[in-house]
């Protein structure tokens, strides 16, 4: 993946299994947001290809709807919660009836149950991720792409988020890429981790393995929070 | 009589004819409204559409047309007026229309000046909606139409903002609706003041040749307060829109 003159990410090979929670760590310009991008289609690879369920993605629409990015800071409509969160559902042409029970019990997960009437705009930081998550689980997707989703939020709400991700993956056994340069959290709720230092993913491995015997010493480094970048 | 006294009698007897609803005044307004009301809508179903195509599509000469449209928001009015009345002359190309002197001529006018304002406005209001909005509709499973139908929903403010800045140009536009309309009312005299009803006049064009006769100014000034008020309603409204954006 070549941007201008500067080759963002350089040979990835990896494979996310069904169901578990896969945590893509790196420092800040690591690759990490372009390497979701590319698997949510927003961006291209100069060369390589990307497989679904065995098969080669073909017919962007159809794959990109089985899956959901959800961005850092998110990016939300001018209208009410239930608005936002039912968006998803209305271009897939779902009935009003199926729309309004998902969204109540989407927004029941994320603790947002009766916030369905309020302006999306006015709900605090917290709350607008808590609702930005709603909105990209109300459809089941089976992969679920989170670009730092608790970058910029406080404890009580990054506690919050990480008890939605665990409970989401044991309810609906969803396939989560988790991009973070939060160690703890990591520790907290991934099953195997991916290290990408400059484009590189120089080693992935299962949690315990990777922070009892790093095989790199970058990720050492990294993993210790010792690396200087 | 005092200065003072020649202003305040021409306001009351301007207040006078506005509230005793004068026909030479209404029908004056009347056109006014139907003039400029037509050519802003029909400039808003051209000037959308195209706002969204120049926002979203790529094309060849894409940038001459933006540069066309910057162009156009500045167009002298005159510049215009005579432009059109040289195309809707008997002998001009367009001549066959025959509707030099008629309101439709002073509809295509204002059309050709309000289409780029609205545009112009328009687009900046597209290209204000943030990139993550159009992202996150696709993430979430939408298509090319549902992207466009998102921006149009939150740009949908500055797009009214647009079309009532392009109803507020046209309403206070003189120029190039004297030039191709004529400034023509029957003739007689209604209520002892101006001449027969409207039928290409309006509150502009209207404020002009009746100043100009000198006397009483009460006529011009009715005029100029409804003319007023009008554009005061349109940018409240615009005022309106903008706050809840």
């Amino acid at each position: 993946m070549v941007f201008g003159e500067k080759e963002v990410l350089k040979d990835i090979n990896l494979q996310i299994m069904r169901g578990e929670i896969f945590a893509l760590v790196g420092p800040s310009g690591s690759g990490k947001t372009t390497f979701l991008r590319l698997l949510n289609f927003f961006e291209r690879p100069e060369k390589g290809n990307l497989e679904f369920n065995g098969m080669e993605t073909s017919g962007i629409i159809n794959i990109r709807r089985r899956m959901s990015l959800l961005f850092q800071t998110p990016a939300i409509f001018n209208k009410s919660v239930f608005e936002n969160v039912a968006y998803g559902l209305k271009v897939r042409g779902i009935d009003k009836k199926t729309i309004e029970k998902k969204v109540s019990e989407a927004l029941d997960i994320v603790g947002l149950s009766g916030l369905g009437n309020q302006k999306a705009r006015t709900l605090s930081g917290g709350e607008a991720q808590r609702m930005a998550f709603a909105r990209a689980i109300v459809y089941d997707p089976e992969i679920l792409l989170l670009d730092e989703p608790t970058a910029n939020l406080d404890p009580a709400n990054v506690m919050k988020i990480e008890e939605i991700i665990k409970r989401i993956r044991k309810e609906r056994e969803t396939t989560i890429l988790l991009a973070t340069h939060n160690i703890p959290q990591v520790r907290r709720i991934a099953d195997r981790v991916g290290i990408l230092i400059n484009g590189e993913l120089i080693e992935v491995n299962t949690k315990n393995a990777i922070f009892k015997n790093p095989g790199d010493n970058r990720s050492e480094a990294f993993l210790k929070g010792e690396m200087i970048y | 009589m005092s200065s003072a006294d020649f202003l305040v009698h021409g306001l009351i007897k301007a207040f006078e004819l506005i509230f005793s609803l004068n026909p030479y005044i209404l029908s004056i307004t009347g056109v006014s409204i139907k003039v400029s009301g037509t050519a802003t809508i029909l400039a808003a179903l051209t000037a959308i559409p195209l706002s969204f195509a120049l926002a979203f599509l790529n094309f060849r000469g894409k940038q001459a047309v933006i540069t066309l449209i910057n162009t156009g928001m500045g167009l002298p009015p005159v510049f215009v007026g005579l432009f059109i009345f040289v195309m809707l002359v008997p002998a001009g190309p367009l001549g066959f229309a025959d509707i030099i002197f008629t309101p439709s001529a002073m509809i295509l006018a204002q059309y050709i000046l309000v289409t780029p304002i609205i545009t112009g406005i328009s687009l900046s209001a597209i290209k204000a909606v943030p990139k993550s909005i159009i992202e996150t509709v696709y993430t979430l499973g939408g298509s090319r139409k549902d992207a466009i139908i998102a921006a149009l929903s939150e740009a949908r403010f500055g797009i009214i903002t647009a079309i009532l800045a392009g109803l507020g140009r046209a309403l206070s536009e003189v120029g190039a609706i004297l030039i191709v309309g004529g400034n023509i009312a029957e003739t007689g005299s209604i209520g002892g003041i101006g001449e027969g009803l409207s039928k290409t006049r309006t509150l502009t064009t209207a404020i002009t040749s009746e100043t100009s006769k000198g006397g009483d100014f009460s006529t011009p000034i009715a005029l100029g307060i409804i003319l007023i008020t009008l554009n005061l309603s349109v940018n409240l409204l615009a005022n309106y829109f903008q706050r809840r954006d």
